[in-house]
């Protein structure tokens, strides 16, 4: 199955609207899921059945939100994540955008990873499979 | 009062779905103030019993090793009100389930006529809430709800 990037978007979009209960116009690739579209902890278990079920693909726990390696206390020092932690999470999630967070690794930051492009980026490497 | 929002099962397939019934009566104290001159079964009750519905599908599919909780109210559609003297039919199936938490899909009805869709996430609170610590005793599934299962005899047969 191959779909264009922008036939991606358009389905990672209206999983988004249904999942979140946010407009279709709210939802751009740059958009945070935590920031801007106010997504919960529990809205991530959603958006990853839903995924499964529009696309037709499996998610293993913790690839597309790797939330094991995002709570584990021997990353962080001083609420930053340490080196090690944020190699170990960019290998993970090599379908993130690590430019912003590099430059300032706050933790409290670290949600602002997950963007409508991480997701879509990640649904194109599976479905490119 | 007890917190049982269903009368019970008439049909239950283990880890695939499950058809509860349950009677709308003007002997529940809480009609009368909803509303004093047309009384309406809350839609929020609606939604509680089809979470009971689903959710004691959802605990039984895994022996009711887990603690389900309803985490979110995918979809809740009304096509009509609900008054004394019906007889709801709940319709729950169960889409995915997980070590983390299940989807279900449901339908409620009256007479074969359009109730309601209500979908639910529910979360297996053990494995999620970040490693919060529960109490070791399931909590969820009390006596009253399992015995839901066995007055009726409803068959549990593993699918």
């Amino acid at each position: 199955m191959s779909m264009s990037r922008d036939e991606v978007f358009t389905k990672v979009k209206d999983v988004l609207v249904d999942a979140l209960g946010v407009d279709d116009d709210e939802v751009s690739e740059e958009a945070t899921l935590t920031g801007d579209l106010g997504a919960e902890s529990i809205d991530f278990l959603d958006i990853v059945f839903r995924l499964e079920k529009t696309f037709e693909i499996k998610i293993p726990r913790g690839e597309l939100f790797p939330d094991d390696i995002m709570n584990n206390a021997e990353y962080v020092e001083n609420g930053r994540m340490t080196e090690k932690g944020m190699s170990t999470l960019k290998a993970a999630m090599p379908h993130a955008d690590f430019s912003d967070f590099e430059k300032d690794p706050d933790v409290s930051k670290m949600s602002d990873l997950f963007t409508v492009k991480t997701i879509v980026n990640y649904v194109e490497s599976k479905t490119a499979a | 009062m007890r917190w049982i929002w269903i009368d019970k099962f008439t049909d239950f397939q283990s880890g695939t779905r499950a058809t509860a019934i349950k009677n709308v009566s003007l002997a529940e104290e809480h009609l009368h103030d909803h509303f004093a001159a047309w009384q309406v079964m809350p839609a929020s009750l609606i939604v509680e019993g089809m979470a009971q519905t689903a959710g004691i599908l959802v605990g039984e599919a895994r022996d009711f090793a887990e603690k389900v909780i309803l985490a979110k109210v995918k979809k809740a559609v009304f096509h009509r009100e609900v008054r004394p003297g019906d007889q709801l039919q709940y319709d729950a199936s169960i889409e995915q389930v997980t070590p983390e938490a299940a989807m279900t899909e449901g339908r409620v009805t009256c007479n074969g006529e359009a109730i309601a869709e209500i979908d639910i996430v529910f979360s297996h609170i053990d494995n999620n809430m970040s490693g919060l610590v529960f109490p070791e005793e399931n909590f969820v599934f009390t006596e009253d709800f399992k015995s839901l299962l066995t007055a009726y005899n409803v068959s549990s047969k593993r699918a």
